[in-house]
């Protein structure tokens, strides 16, 4: 028997070429876990399994406080992006309003805006407008990394939830509505519920933006805020330690907890179609 | 019930659109704006910036110096978007292809690099890429080995990191994913009953792939090559960690200009080139998927 006309994938250039591509996007990474058990300083060689630069990160004061921070910037700023977006999504969905296509590109611009320059503007920005006094209590002094975070990621949570708005039957609220519930009730019992996958994964979209990013904090930042990114950044500057493979291992191993509970909630399918958007 | 005139519920409507649209006023727009306004300004001795409105500071990057930057970034993000593009679509194809169970997880694999930390894929690859990285390694081995059948010079480590190599290397690394899914999204749309008419009247799969897949994906491959063309042109991770002296790019002199040499007008003037640049490839794809549609 023949094989189908279409099947690509059972030819055998198409398989080498995936194999391929697959090793480009996995080699880096699988050698990182691996040296991250490697006995040896230097990282070049094997010399036999340890799990001691997990124990050298997991002590590492500098390290751990920097992952603290990153973790608490990225819960925080997840928290507010997913009231801002949703609220964002809700009103973009609900009203006409003049101005409205005007909104709707603003919104759109922290996703499309470089990196740099976002970064630049918030430098500008606590530098003259709004100074961020350095010797507050923790977590209030990453009050100025959190304000950045949100606004570039609750833009995405809109993005989002408008998406998942889309397929929403407004009879359903007027049904409510009907049986005399009044806005408030109405948005909590019947679109919340219709929102929730959205909001699981914007949420999630939000977190993982936030835990990524570097060149926004990197200007932010003040020299005695650090968050994991930088930290690394710097580490990475010096040398590489098998200590950065260890911290950068149990990040990975993080993410790939949080991706599988994406693809669970939304399906690989939805999420792709969150990225299509960005 | 459709959309409701805001007048009808002023006090929902102030509930749900006042705190988003205040934030990103106060915390987008204004930081933006600042940033735009210095970019019209002039340092007048030490740290005062005063407003001249004049395009001094926009004229300076047009200086065979930075225009040079522009042209090194411009070159390193198409090369990368040429690399992902080529690449990417054999993958697209084959996840738009492939067939339940192998679909998820052909899909799961192409994202999960995205939502992996910036920092450490570069790290990853740094140590890959060294003078004493896998690859040096691979090659060297491979190297000696034929060396004792062949007459060899001795084996010179390859110069792989800290040039220009390393950071296209580098951006399709990070870019590959963003150039995969739009393409994916527009194959998985196509139409099958046409390849098969096409192969029914005689035309092989390659010559049914580049004259019925490909023009019928294009909308994916614009979109495809925006969304690695505008990250790649504005990184600054990438070429600060994996370039060299002269792997420059416009994004490391922004930094420089707000960091050390600081001239903030200056880099505002650079910052601000680089988002009309964004706003130019934006709007040249907004026209053409307009013109396509009509």
């Amino acid at each position: 028997m023949s094989r189908a006309p279409l099947d690509y994938l059972s030819r055998w250039p198409m398989r080498l070429w995936l194999a391929g591509v697959g090793l480009f996007l996995y080699l880096p990474l699988g050698a990182l876990v691996a040296f991250s058990f490697n006995d040896s300083r230097r990282n070049i060689v094997w010399r036999g399994f340890t799990l001691d630069w997990y124990g050298k990160t997991l002590s590492d004061e500098g390290l751990m406080g920097a992952f603290g921070n990153s973790l608490t910037i990225a819960a925080v700023a997840t928290a507010i992006s997913l009231v801002l977006g949703t609220l964002a999504a809700v009103a973009l969905w609900r009203f006409r309003f003049p101005g409205k296509a005007g909104l709707e590109g603003a919104l759109g611009l922290p996703i499309v805006a470089p990196e740099i320059c976002m970064g630049v503007a918030m430098l500008v920005f606590f530098a003259r407008v709004l100074p961020w006094p350095t010797e507050l209590p923790w977590p209030l002094d990453l009050g100025n990394i959190i304000i950045a975070h949100v606004s570039f990621c609750f833009p995405f949570v809109a993005v989002v939830v408008r998406a998942r708005l889309g397929t929403f039957d407004r009879a359903q609220e007027e049904a409510a509505r009907d049986l005399g519930a009044d806005d408030w009730r109405a948005f909590r019992d019947v679109l919340i519920p219709h929102m929730a996958p959205a909001l699981a994964a914007g949420a999630l979209l939000a977190f993982t933006l936030s835990l990524d990013d570097f060149v926004i904090t990197f200007f932010t930042a003040g020299p005695d805020t650090v968050t994991f990114p930088v930290k690394v950044y710097s580490m990475v500057r010096f040398s590489l330690t098998p200590e950065v493979n260890a911290a950068s291992t149990l990040l990975l191993v993080l993410t790939i907890a949080l991706t599988t509970v994406a693809v669970r909630l939304q399906g690989a399918e939805g999420t792709r179609q969150v990225m299509d958007r960005t | 019930m459709s959309e409701q005139p805001w007048s009808r519920a002023k006090g929902p409507f102030a509930v749900a659109l006042g705190p988003p649209l205040l934030w990103l006023f106060g915390f987008f727009l204004v930081p933006m704006g600042i940033v735009w306004i210095y970019s019209l300004s002039e340092t007048r001795g030490l740290t005062d910036v005063v407003f001249t409105g004049g395009f001094r500071n926009y004229l300076r990057t047009l200086d065979p110096l930075y225009l040079g930057v522009l042209w090194k970034s411009a070159w390193i993000a198409g090369a990368t978007t040429l690399a992902c593009l080529i690449a990417g679509f054999p993958v697209a194809l084959a996840i738009a292809f492939a067939k339940g169970r192998a679909k998820t997880w052909l899909l799961i694999l192409v994202m999960l690099p995205f939502w992996t930390n910036l920092l450490i894929r570069t790290y990853a690859l740094m140590a890959v890429l060294r003078t004493e990285g896998l690859v040096n390694q691979a090659v060297g081995w491979l190297w000696t080995r034929a060396a004792h059948v062949l007459p060899l010079p001795a084996f010179e480590p390859l110069p792989l990191l800290h040039n220009n190599f390393a950071v296209v290397v580098g951006l399709i690394y990070v870019e590959l994913p963003f150039m995969v899914l739009p393409l994916y999204a527009a194959l998985d749309r196509l139409d099958r009953s046409l390849l098969e008419a096409s192969m029914d009247l005689g035309a092989g799969r390659w010559r049914t792939l580049w004259e019925i897949a490909v023009p019928v994906a294009l909308p994916g491959v614009v979109s495809g090559v925006i969304i690695t063309f505008i990250p790649s042109l504005g990184s600054y991770l990438t070429p600060d960690l994996l370039g060299g002296p002269d792997s420059q790019m416009i994004a490391n002199v922004i930094e420089r200009q707000f960091k050390r040499a600081n001239d903030w007008p200056f880099g505002s003037a650079l910052s601000f080139m680089l988002m009309y640049l964004t706003f130019l490839a934006l709007a040249a794809q907004g026209l053409w998927s307009r013109r396509r549609k009509a």
